[in-house]
């Protein structure tokens, strides 16, 4: 009959610098741990992530020395295991998947809003000689435009801060629009994307 | 003779599992590489290359 080394023995070796025992351990423990984590998130990767993540667990804290229920070994590293897939669920939780199938692919219907790096390059030049255009403005027509556009400030807030009617604002814009677009036509400028 | 043995499945909760070879070389040799220094009433991790 073959003399099986009780796991308390086991850690203590292992504690002690005896690198095979952990082999020892993790052999002997191995389908029913991963058989448990198996049984839970019923998917072969994930048990192997959450078998390995245990196992790290186990080996800090037993070199670190913090471990203290000798004897009780397996159902210690099974509640390691059973903490990590309770995180593995709650993180899924958080972050829930959603994976297409064969007749369903989610990422042919959504697209990124965001422009191309192209059209990107192309809006950035545009804005930036629609910049220099504006500096051709009149100051007062300048200032309402600069509020309403880039500072996204009502009608009655520019009348408000620069000491004018609404009305007036409301037509200084105008002007605003008219004289840039003249000055586009006047230079033949063109700015599309 | 009458079939008696049940042609239902094993419910998937019940496969028996092993993890991957790999996984355990990667366990042993980690182990192998980790260390923990201490230093006064300090513990440092260490993991060798």
């Amino acid at each position: 009959m073959e003399l099986q080394i009780d796991d308390s023995v086991l850690v203590k070796n292992y504690v002690g610098g005896d690198e095979k025992a952990l082999e020892a351990l993790i052999n002997r423990h191995n389908q029913k741990i991963t058989s448990f984590i198996y049984s839970k998130v019923l998917d072969r990767d994930i048990t192997e992530d959450i078998f390995q993540d245990t196992f790290i667990k186990v080996i800090k804290t037993l070199k670190r020395g913090s471990y203290s229920e000798e004897g009780k070994f397996l159902p210690w590293v099974m509640r390691i295991a059973h903490n990590l897939i309770i995180d593995h669920f709650r993180k899924n939780k958080r972050m829930p998947k959603f994976e297409g199938s064969e007749d369903f692919n989610i990422f042919s219907v959504i697209r990124d809003d965001k422009l191309n790096v192209e059209k990107q390059m192309i809006k950035d030049q545009i804005d930036s000689d629609l910049s220099i255009l504006i500096e051709e403005l009149p100051d007062d027509q300048r200032e309402v435009l600069i509020m309403r556009i880039y500072k996204d400030m009502s009608f009655k807030e520019i009348a408000e801060n620069t000491g004018v009617s609404i009305n007036t604002a409301l037509g200084r814009m105008r002007y605003a629009l008219i004289n840039l677009r003249k000055i586009v036509q006047r230079n033949n400028i063109v700015l599309t994307n | 003779m009458e079939e008696i043995y049940s042609e239902a499945e094993i419910p998937r909760t019940c496969k028996i599992a092993k993890a991957r070879p790999e996984t355990i070389s990667f366990l042993l040799a980690f182990s192998k590489s980790y260390e923990v220094a201490t230093y006064k009433n300090l513990k440092f991790d260490r993991t060798l290359n």
